[in-house]
């Protein structure tokens, strides 16, 4: 049998899960909930303030490596329940998956950096 | 009123004259201190000669007498009457072909057995005057609990993956293969790795964790593969950077 | 005696809900639908900042009409699934021996959350600051 190169994906999914085990919940929060709970101002997610949080590199480089992780992880697993599923054409599922995760991965790297 | 009877719906198989398995019910009586086994038992002794099924030791050492008891696989050597309602329906393991009744073929796990090695691969081999392989207790005790399994199989019958495809090498031998890597005696993580890194190997594994809910003796297969997906992810980034130091 | 092995078929898509502990299973993994959804959601909403304040302004107009918030309701819950699932495996895939005794999943999986709560706390304090 020949060895697999499923390391490469399962690596940034491993990772991905873990962020988005301790982050995605606050994410959510903060970008859904938070203002509509009043548990912070009207514009704390204004275009203003949000220019003004990605004004660092720290705070975008961050950005990215957290949703990059994240996007990553859920393409994987996608691609997992679908086979789960009874979609037998893995191989159709996997570019689809990680096709999309490689376009938003792009979308961020074009759109970040210009902040 | 205390119970006198259960009900027992049981596969019944026979190859040479059915199409297809279908139910068979049977009525034993009901004793407070009798396992699924026992039942069974005394309807191949009292009412029905022709039922297969395989048994032996009768207190969950051997593995033999794996079934689908009420939709969990379990050892009706150690599954308790007590403990299921009225009608207990019983099946073969699921996941492999039905022989007759409640015997299932496993040569494919044989096969997958013999595939990863399942044997000290020392560093040098030594012979029987020069003495033991040494070990330390604390050497012992990192993979003491996946020395346990009994090759019962019941973590095939509950592994959705095995069930989808059966290629996979499925727990019980991934997690022996881990038995033997992580034994500080053996150096063979590099022969069985061909087996266990591959596609079929340890990365068919979605971490349902089914397989370690039914194993009766806590060998925790799925841990073991999670840990050997570690181990194998190690090995392919280092093979990578160092491709002369292969292993 | 002649064999003739009888293979019993199983659903390929509906396998999952002959028990309870396969609809677990799949709950968990159907996570990654919500969990990347809110990701790719999050992602539009940068490009949506770098086209300036009018594309902006709409897009996060747009997120708060009832199905967004549904949405958001569904991601929160699935989120938060995730994080309780995966820190429950942690352990299993990464034993640890502390002064020669194994240390009990359940310290591990306490540790994961009190990590989880300073995370939190950390990106709060951070973003809300």
């Amino acid at each position: 049998m020949v060895r697999s190169h499923k390391p490469v994906v399962w690596g940034l999914f491993a990772a991905g899960g873990t962020v988005a085990a301790f982050l995605v919940p606050v994410m959510i929060l903060f970008t859904c909930f938070a203002v509509p709970l009043g548990l912070l101002p009207a514009d704390a997610l204004s275009y203003d303030r949000v220019l003004d949080l990605l004004s660092q590199p720290f705070s975008r480089l961050a950005t990215f490596g957290v949703l990059f992780l994240v996007i990553w992880h859920a393409a994987h697993r996608l691609r997992i329940t679908a086979h789960d599923v009874g979609i037998r054409a893995d191989s159709l599922v996997a570019i689809a998956c990680y096709g999309i995760a490689a376009a938003a991965t792009l979308l961020m790297l074009l759109v970040l950096p210009g902040l | 009123m205390s119970k006198q009877s259960v009900e027992l719906e049981i596969l019944r198989y026979d190859p040479e004259r059915d199409e297809a398995p279908h139910f068979q019910s049977y009525t034993v009586p009901y004793r407070e201190d009798w396992v699924v086994l026992d039942a069974v038992n005394y309807v191949k002794e009292e009412l029905d000669r022709t039922l297969s099924y395989r048994w032996s030791c009768h207190m969950a050492v051997c593995g033999s007498c794996g079934m689908v008891v009420d939709g969990e696989p379990v050892l009706a050597c150690h599954a308790f009457l007590r403990d299921y309602p009225d009608r207990i329906r019983i099946e073969p393991l699921h996941n492999f072909p039905v022989e007759r009744d409640l015997v299932v073929v496993i040569d494919d796990f044989i096969d997958k057995l013999g595939s990863v090695k399942p044997y000290l691969v020392p560093k040098e081999e030594k012979d029987v005057e020069e003495g033991e392989y040494l070990q330390k207790p604390p050497e012992l005790a990192t993979f003491m609990q996946y020395t346990a399994c009994i090759n019962c199989l019941l973590c095939y019958s509950a592994c959705p993956q095995y069930a989808l495809d059966e290629s996979f090498v499925g727990p019980a031998a991934l997690a022996l293969a881990h038995r033997y890597n992580l034994d500080s005696r053996d150096v063979g993580r590099g022969a069985r790795e061909d087996v266990v890194a591959s596609n079929p190997g340890v990365w068919q594994c979605s971490f349902v964790g089914a397989c370690s809910e039914v194993c009766p003796k806590s060998v925790d297969p799925a841990a073991a593969i999670q840990q050997a997906k570690i181990a194998a992810s190690g090995d392919y980034f280092l093979n990578l950077l160092t491709p002369w130091k292969r292993k | 005696m002649s064999r003739r092995p009888y293979r019993r078929e199983v659903s390929k898509t509906g396998w999952w809900l002959t028990h309870p502990r396969y609809i677990r299973y799949l709950l968990r993994e159907v996570s990654c639908i919500f969990i990347g959804a809110y990701a790719v959601a999050v992602i539009v909403a940068l490009w949506r900042l770098s086209q300036g304040r009018a594309a902006f302004d709409a897009y996060m107009a747009s997120s708060h009409d009832t199905a967004s918030f549904a949405f958001a309701v569904l991601a929160m819950l699935f989120a938060l699934y995730h994080t309780y699932t995966w820190f429950q495996v942690t352990p299993k895939a990464m034993p640890l021996v502390f002064a020669g005794k194994r240390v009990p999943g359940a310290v591990i999986v306490l540790g994961h959350w009190a990590g989880f709560i300073v995370a939190s706390a950390i990106f709060w304090f951070l973003m809300a600051g």
